[in-house]
């Protein structure tokens, strides 16, 4: 029977049970758990609040608010700079150490790949736990400083300020940039780098024209990784950050916790999303200008 | 030209030195919590106190913490199962499928990366409640599976990839089912990144902690066991002694994980058959 069946075009007689079954968990998850919860979020943010599960009447109320509410201006703000510097940071760090494993580590290359990676795989909380001992009145920093003499007493400036915040973000999502831009510098052509050496491009040179433009997907693409996960952040701010970095998903946080407005909350999401759209398309614009020139 | 080449090694050594302070950077904190475990003190100061082993005593007979652990093993493999189940099918209709829908399905498994954690729970928060759900270990499970998607969609879809299209044609045209390919060469061949992807979905669900905060109910996982207790000032030596268990078994998990991707990729390539 099956002889008789395989005996016709192989790409006819591919079964629709197969591919039923084979489409059918990742429909589930991306239709139902992706996309149908963030259409119930965007539905959410324009009902109003009695309540309910899902709000009463169609409003803007919630945008409105967000948008003449000073104080949601000031926490946006605030989230837009520290995830930005933080991304800045991780990027421009991440940069040398994703150089020299592409050009210069040789047979090392492998464990220090698996070295700046395996960071990745360990408990976010555990690493912004690890900020707060640093950090703390009574903590590892302040007692190390006097121990050594250069501070005769414990300082309260570590912890609980913006800083404390930027630090402790940059720390926890520093192996997020190292392989996008890795990889995209180990996808250049040696002959491009070699052209450029006989040429008579000095290194610097070569690295400005050369190197630099062609592994901007990967800056492009690690800055995005970092930025999404930090300007929504409500943990390092709750651990670290005081009162003074409450930041935007601190505040979407509380609406569905203690503030206990959904509706709210749902909008504030909608903006953040927002915001992050307008970043990707900066990136992606940014992405297409350089990959023009590359 | 030699000039050049002895610059470039100059400028390698130096960057082998910036590499060596970036990753005391990235270990230091987090070896704290080792070293402090040990420490025969309340409180992570300097100096050290000597050494003792009491904070780990403490972990055991502890009710609330092995349940906690408990569920985070229970909910870890079932997400871990089924974030590779939706990976290997995802990647390969992706690859293989030919059609527009399980290219989209494709794309949006891999959304969840551009999508900040906090949205990610409230969004399922809202729907677990719209169908009558709740806050509860199934949905937990269900935030699991979408926060690992992504990784296990990239590490399977690489490893489908790397298998030579040849191989696939020519169990097909020697009659061989779509399922058989599927079943018989395809899965096999690619089972160290089937292991590979398993593991790290589970040490995902293992250590989330941003998204798990909206879903529990009742019964919490050890993460949100950790962050109920970080209030407690008194109990920070365990929290670091139940981190350091925690860190290692991350470690040696992962570490496998990785070595598993990269050996079937080698045996793969030299004898494709």
């Amino acid at each position: 029977m099956s002889a008789l069946v395989a005996a016709q075009a192989p790409e006819a007689r591919s079964s629709s049970g197969f591919r039923l079954a084979m489409l059918l968990p990742g429909a589930l998850v991306t239709f139902l758990l992706i996309l149908f919860a963030l259409g119930l979020v965007l539905f959410l943010a324009f009902r109003g609040n009695d309540g309910s599960l899902l709000g009463v009447g169609l409003t803007v109320e919630n945008f409105v608010t967000v948008a003449t509410d000073p104080l949601y201006w000031t926490v946006t703000l605030r989230s837009l700079v520290i995830a930005g510097l933080v991304t800045l940071a991780t990027v421009a760090t991440a940069y040398p150490v994703a150089y020299y494993l592409a050009f210069h580590a040789g047979p090392r290359r492998g464990l220090l790949l698996f070295l700046v990676t395996l960071p990745f795989w360990t408990s976010y909380l555990l690493r912004v736990f690890a900020w707060k001992i640093v950090l703390a009145y009574n903590g590892v920093l302040n007692s190390a400083l006097i121990e050594s003499g250069i501070w005769s007493e414990p300082t309260l400036a570590f912890l609980n300020t913006p800083a404390a915040v930027v630090v402790t973000l940059a720390h926890a999502y520093a192996p997020f940039a190292i392989l996008p831009i890795y990889v995209a510098l180990d996808t250049i052509p040696k002959s491009l780098l070699e052209a450029a050496s006989d040429l008579g491009a000095r290194p610097f040179t070569a690295f400005r024209r050369v190197v630099l433009p062609n592994s901007m997907p990967g800056v492009l693409a690690a800055a995005l990784v970092v930025f999404v996960p930090t300007v929504g952040d409500y943990v390092t701010p709750a651990m670290v950050g005081g009162p003074a970095s409450t930041m935007i998903g601190t505040l979407i946080q509380s609406q569905f916790g203690k503030a206990n407005d959904w509706p709210f909350g749902a909008a504030l999401s909608v903006c953040v999303m927002l915001v992050i759209l307008v970043v990707v398309l900066v990136a992606r614009g940014a992405d297409r200008r350089f990959g023009s020139r590359a | 030209m030699k000039a050049d080449r002895a610059g470039t090694k100059r400028d390698g050594r130096w960057l082998g030195l910036y590499v060596l302070a970036y990753l005391v950077f990235l270990y230091l904190p987090v070896l704290l919590i080792p070293l402090f475990s040990f420490n025969d003190s309340i409180q992570a100061a300097f100096p050290l106190q000597g050494f003792t082993l009491q904070w780990y005593a403490t972990l055991y007979g502890n009710p609330a913490l092995s349940g906690a652990l408990l569920n985070s093993l229970v909910i870890g493999a079932i997400a871990a199962s089924g974030a590779t189940l939706c990976g290997i099918t995802v990647s390969y209709m992706d690859l293989y499928g030919r059609s527009p829908l399980a290219a989209t399905i494709s794309a949006i498994a891999r959304l969840p990366i551009l999508i900040p954690g906090v949205i990610v729970g409230i969004s399922l928060l809202i729907l677990i409640n719209l169908i009558g759900l709740g806050p509860s270990r199934v949905a937990i499970v269900l935030g699991h599976i979408l926060v690992a998607l992504p990784t296990t969609v990239v590490v399977m879809r690489s490893r489908f990839a790397a298998i030579p299209r040849t191989v696939r044609e020519a169990a097909l045209d020697l009659g061989a089912s779509d399922w058989t390919t599927f079943r018989r060469i395809m899965l096999p061949l690619s089972l160290p990144a089937v292991l590979s992807a398993f593991m790290l979905a589970f040490l995902i669900s293992f250590d989330e902690f941003i998204v798990v905060f909206f879903l529990a109910g009742t019964e919490p996982t050890l993460p949100l066991y950790i962050w109920s207790q970080l209030r407690f000032p008194r109990s920070l030596p365990t929290v670091m002694a139940l981190g350091t268990v925690i860190l290692a078994a991350s470690f040696i998990i992962a570490g496998t994980a990785e070595i598993l991707r990269h050996r079937g990729l080698g045996a793969a390539r030299r004898n494709p058959a």
